[in-house]
């Protein structure tokens, strides 16, 4: 064997070791207590596989295959910007604003997928024959990737702010995005069909998948985010294994379906949670024609204002108190003062905990994040179905920013969040609410929690509600 | 395509369908609060088209292929650095608050 070829079964013996530290790494992340360390062998399992990478490069170089002088700019180059960029935005996002970047990583994952597919295709000498099978996975590795990316841009903008995240509906925007992907279909069956490289096909193909992902992901509201974020996750991860067909390399096959797979399953999860197909979500489900009908009856009872001096009374009194954290507490940044709260009251022996619906906050977990960000100890954080129970035993549950997860509405069907899971608020002794106004939730709907008689209303945005909580109590 | 292509073609198939169904396996274990850093986690993972980057780097020689693969070596980077560092700094958040100060006692022991 020449040095070469030993290197190159060396370098593929480091590539099955880098996805082997992928998997066991995801399965690590099982825990809290293990997530950590998995997620560090999964790191140096990346850096394994791109060290052999360049490896491979420098001997092919010395046993005399070309390579360019300027390559080894472009992948230095292209290392520091990335790296750089990557680096401190890491760094330095806050962590409620954490999806956003998620979602920016991988639009640019499957951007550079898609790039992979076009500089191969590039590459085909004009008028040569194609085999169909190297055709279809440069063609789906070029639309699943160019979708990713413009989806996850606009997906990550709207959770900046910087697109109103409230569905946006062009007339007659499905159509266009029904007639933008058949002419993805029949461009790319055009492709199979002639098998030679065609530049203007593949143009179009490109320009109707990156139009697509726009047009898919403008329709939806932001509230549905995490969902579609997830989605283009799993896109990304299939793109990145076609990439891998495409130049014939088994590490981005396999890492591309281990995410492929893993971001559909999360998806499939996130949707359940909110009791929502994932097929309505991408067609753009509450918001349309049936709201009305799902208005309903029985609302509209009179409502109890609340001053912070009676809840700081009747929390201070309390035994056990459960707070219900929802999106409104992570908009407003209120995860501190909440924090604060709970350990004045713990001074005082009061039993606090948190009741974590599945989807509080922007994703699954988030609210998670934002409160062991804010120092709240892992072990007061209690899943809905460990916390469903404990809501008869508490003497007040504390509703922050949360509302459709919390409406009894769920239990019974006929109304938008019928047979969505949610947590029992209303089995407790007093209920508080601290929310800015009667306005609705995602769901556009009244909330029955609201004109409940244990229930009294604290009308503030979620910090400065928390901040006179917090000298209320204080002063109790 | 000739047998041998045929068998090239097999073989990426079943590496790449058993890779799904590992990810179903470990993915389907994972509870509800790790979601986030997970997604974010296979978010990194999937920079690892980096190494499709730099190899398509390699062989570029036209202006156009120098050009796309320098962008996608840029995107891929960022993909693999900011996905690890930003899951490192959700999970970092994940530990039990310091109830006892039994491990400090430890440290002041070892130290005399």
């Amino acid at each position: 064997m020449t040095t070469l070829e030993i290197v190159e079964i060396l370098v593929r013996i480091a590539w099955l070791v880098g996805a082997v530290g992928f998997v066991i790494g995801l399965s690590r992340m099982n825990s809290p207590a293990t997530a950590r360390n998995g997620n560090l062998l999964s790191a140096a399992g990346m850096a394994i596989a791109i060290a052999a990478t360049a490896i491979l490069i420098l001997v092919r170089q010395a046993s005399g295959t070309p390579v360019a002088g300027v390559a080894w700019v472009i992948i230095v180059l292209g290392v520091a910007v990335g790296g750089g960029l990557g680096l401190y935005t890491a760094r330095n996002v806050k962590m409620t604003a954490m999806p956003q970047l998620v979602s920016l990583f991988n639009a640019v994952g499957g951007g550079a997928a898609a790039l992979i597919a076009i500089d191969d295709y590039l590459g085909l000498a004009a008028g040569s024959a194609v085999r169909i099978d190297t055709h279809i996975f440069i063609v789906l590795d070029i639309i699943i990737g160019s979708i990713t990316f413009t989806g996850s841009i606009i997906a990550s903008g709207k959770l900046q702010g910087l697109i109103p995240g409230k569905p946006i509906y062009v007339p007659g925007g499905q159509l266009v995005t029904l007639a933008l992907a058949a002419i993805t279909v029949i461009a790319a069956l055009a492709l199979f069909v002639s098998g030679t490289p065609n530049l203007l096909l593949m143009v179009v193909i490109l320009a109707a998948a990156l139009t697509f992902g726009v047009t898919m992901t403008l329709p939806i509201g932001g509230a549905d985010m995490p969902v579609v974020i997830s989605l283009l996750n799993s896109f990304t991860g299939t793109a990145v294994a076609m990439a891998g067909f495409v130049i014939n390399n088994p590490v981005l096959i396999i890492a591309g379906a281990l995410v492929g797979a893993s971001g559909a399953i999360l998806t499939k999860l996130m949707a359940d949670a909110m009791n929502r197909s994932v097929l309505n979500i991408m067609i753009g489900g509450f918001g349309g024609g049936d709201e009305a009908a799902g208005a309903v009856a029985g609302a509209g009872g009179s409502v109890r204002a609340i001053g912070p001096d009676d809840v700081a009374i009747q929390l201070a009194y309390a035994q056990h108190v459960i707070v219900v954290p929802g999106y409104g507490l992570a908009v407003a940044q209120a995860q501190h003062a909440v924090r604060e709260l709970a350990e004045l009251l713990e001074e005082r022996g009061v039993d606090v905990k948190y009741a974590i619906h599945p989807v509080a906050g922007r994703m699954p977990g988030h609210m998670n994040v934002l409160l062991a960000e804010a120092n709240v100890p892992y072990p007061q954080l209690m899943e809905m179905d460990d916390i469903n129970p404990e809501f008869a035993r508490a003497d007040v549950a504390l509703v922050i920013g949360a509302n459709d997860v919390t409406n009894p509405a769920a239990r019974r069907p006929g109304s938008p969040v019928s047979g969505m899971p949610i947590l029992d608020v209303d089995q407790a002794k007093s209920i508080v609410v601290i929310k800015r106004s009667m306005g609705k939730g995602y769901a556009g709907i009244d909330n029955e929690l609201y004109t409940n008689e244990k229930t009294g209303m604290l009308f503030a945005d979620a910090k400065e509600g928390l901040a006179s909580l917090i000298a209320a109590v204080k002063a109790v | 395509m000739t047998a041998a292509q045929l068998n090239d073609l097999l073989t990426a198939l079943t590496i790449f369908t058993l890779a799904i169904l590992v990810g179903i396996a470990v993915i389907s274990k994972v509870p509800a609060t790790l979601h986030t850093p997970l997604m974010s986690g296979a978010n990194s993972i999937h920079g690892i088209v980096l190494v499709g980057a730099m190899l398509i780097a390699a062989e570029a020689t036209e202006p156009a292929s120098q050009i796309l693969s320098l962008v996608a070596v840029a995107f891929a980077t960022m993909n693999v650095v900011g996905g690890y560092v930003v899951t490192d700094r959700m999970l970092q958040m994940f530990r039990k608050k310091p109830t006892a100060p039994k491990p400090a006692t430890d440290d002041a022991a070892a130290g005399s």
